[in-house]
């Protein structure tokens, strides 16, 4: 599943050969690796990842909203290996109506807030967050910032006829 | 959380409701901040006390959420470079060259020594500065007045300088995708050599103020201790991590702007409380005044900017007697440059830990998507680690011994 110039890197490599289906692709640009990975295996990529490939940070998570395309949505991982001084990309795809993954917190705690954010500006939902709520926006905001659809000015209530 | 940490959750959740412990005693609830002077920013912070002892820290923030991430869609490449400055004013250079870097890599631009050296040299700076904010701020909250008078006697002349580089004090925007803004003013060696040859002399100066004094020894050592296991796992970088005792500096281990080119230690502590982030911080502001006076003798010769006439603005001189150049310049000014799609991520060690943007291009002359990896968002989470089961008064000294910017949290 890997394009050829992948397959010489060690990560990589032993991604694919602990778990071939895991892995749904992957490119090597600008020296970044970015791994595919299909969404229902992320918890257990990461994990395999952390334990036996020694990447210990979570150093980001975030996500790309793709609109108008399908799927719509690329959460990413940006994780770090102190000890491989090696940095890695997976990302999952979602589709843009009720996008879901595995939440990765049970892997590193620090995933916390940026799956907490993740969910506040592109309301993507991490099933097993111990506290699923809004980071930045108020509690009971409308709709999701960061998402391509989502207006970058205007007013949300007209106060002329109140 | 991790599991013991759940169950101590739900046991403080369960007693909180009874209201009442045992021996008469009852749970506090307690709201620190937002706007507490120990915070040093918008920070709310839920604790809930059993006496002294503080049983759960519920750090609330978003209060500074500004949408930059939101805003530099809809910014030119270039144009976003100034929104990175007022996420964190103490460390702007560090978070310009953090935002520089992965788009000059997409680029590919080629940057001349001199643009190179010019950054590392005020991201040194800049590095002194916060450390120096940090350290005035901290041992105000610790009670110790007069050190911040002495932390700002010296941010004043760091404040001068910046300002001759750039025009500006706080919101430099001096490193740009290409190079660095303006030439180096007139005379700006005698100024840096002057605060350099001065500087070393004043850290020694914090250090007897400090390292003898009872009150600060007292308040510091031992204090707010969390294991490098548990930090690394909460995502946590930069002094923290080397005051655990692991020396992971990215200056080093993944070196931009021709760090490698630069002699200097990676100071480290193993006892990871906040005496050690102090020793750490102290040292750090040593090494960088070392690297400052490596920039300083063997600054290169050559231009500033990057040979890119599409991505870099012409010369006045050349714009004016250039067909091409006009062209360009018309080009850049209205359109802004396109960078090729792709993505490109690139950290940089910032006075608090590793910042970098994951840049995301779509061919145009917008950023499709930049996301800031900030370390005071990543630091803040150990908030909670630091916190309980410690003494309120210690949670002061904790709290300053993070080192966060809240709009570098809130962005």
């Amino acid at each position: 599943m890997l394009p050829d110039n992948l397959k010489d890197l060690t990560v990589p490599a032993a991604l694919e050969a602990w778990d071939a289906e895991a892995l749904a692709g992957g490119s090597h640009e600008f020296g970044e690796t970015t791994l595919w990975v299909r969404p229902e295996k992320i918890v257990a990529v990461c994990r395999h990842l952390k334990e036996q490939l020694q990447f210990v940070r979570l150093s980001g998570l975030s996500c790309i909203d793709r609109h108008p395309m399908e799927p719509r949505f690329e959460v990413f991982y940006l994780l770090h290996s102190i000890e491989r001084n090696e940095r890695l990309r997976l990302k999952v795809a979602l589709p843009g109506e009720n996008p879901v993954v595995d939440s990765v917190v049970c892997v590193w705690v620090g995933a916390d807030w940026y799956e907490r954010e993740t969910f506040d500006l592109f309301g993507i939902h991490f099933t097993g967050h111990p506290n699923l709520k809004r980071l930045m926006m108020p509690e009971g905001w409308d709709g999701h910032p960061l998402r391509k659809d989502f207006p970058i000015h205007g007013h949300k209530y007209s106060y002329q006829n109140e | 959380m991790s599991e013991n940490g759940e169950t101590a959750f739900t046991a403080v959740l369960e007693t909180t409701q009874e209201e009442k412990l045992p021996g008469g005693r009852r749970r506090m609830t307690l709201n620190m901040g937002p706007q507490h002077p120990s915070t040093h920013g918008v920070l709310r912070i839920l604790l809930e006390l059993d006496g002294e002892i503080i049983q759960k820290a519920e750090p609330d923030i978003g209060f500074l959420h500004t949408g930059i991430e939101k805003q530099a869609e809809a910014l030119g490449w270039q144009q976003v470079v100034t929104l990175t400055d007022r996420m964190d004013y103490l460390s702007n250079l560090a978070n310009n060259l953090a935002y520089v870097l992965p788009v000059e890599k997409l680029l590919g631009l080629e940057i001349p020594p001199k643009a190179q050296w010019l950054r590392v040299m005020l991201n040194e700076l800049s590095r002194i500065n916060s450390h120096v904010v940090w350290l005035g701020t901290h041992c105000l909250d610790l009670g110790a007045m007069s050190m911040f008078f002495y932390c700002f006697r010296e941010r004043e002349d760091i404040l001068r300088i910046l300002e001759m580089f750039s025009g500006q004090r706080l919101m430099t925007s001096y490193i740009r995708v290409g190079g660095v803004a303006l030439e180096p003013p007139r005379g700006w060696e005698k100024v840096m050599a002057k605060f350099i040859r001065e500087f070393p002399a004043k850290v020694d100066e914090y250090e007897s103020l400090l390292n003898t004094n009872p009150i600060f020894v007292e308040r510091t050592k031992g204090v707010g201790h969390v294991g490098l296991e548990k930090l690394l796992d909460l995502g946590v970088s930069g002094p923290m991590i080397r005051a655990a005792g692991l020396p992971w500096d990215i200056r080093k281990s993944e070196p931009y702007s021709s760090y490698e080119k630069f002699d200097f230690d990676i100071p480290c502590y193993p006892e990871s409380d906040v005496y050690a982030r102090y020793r750490v911080r102290m040292e750090e502001m040593r090494q960088s005044a070392r690297i400052i006076e490596q920039c300083m003798a063997g600054m290169p010769e050559g231009d500033w900017k990057a040979d890119a006439s599409k991505v870099v603005l012409p010369d006045r001189e050349k714009m004016k007697t250039q067909m091409e150049a006009l062209i360009y310049h018309f080009k850049i000014v209205t359109e802004g440059f396109r960078v090729p799609a792709g993505e490109a991520y690139v950290p940089v060690e910032s006075p608090r830990g590793e910042i970098g943007f994951h840049v995301v291009s779509d061919g145009t002359s917008k950023p499709y998507r930049v996301f800031m990896r900030t370390p005071s968002f990543g630091n803040l989470q150990c908030l909670s680690d630091l916190f309980v089961g410690r003494l309120i008064s210690d949670s002061i000294a904790g709290l300053g011994s993070m080192d966060f910017v809240l709009g570098d949290v809130d962005r």
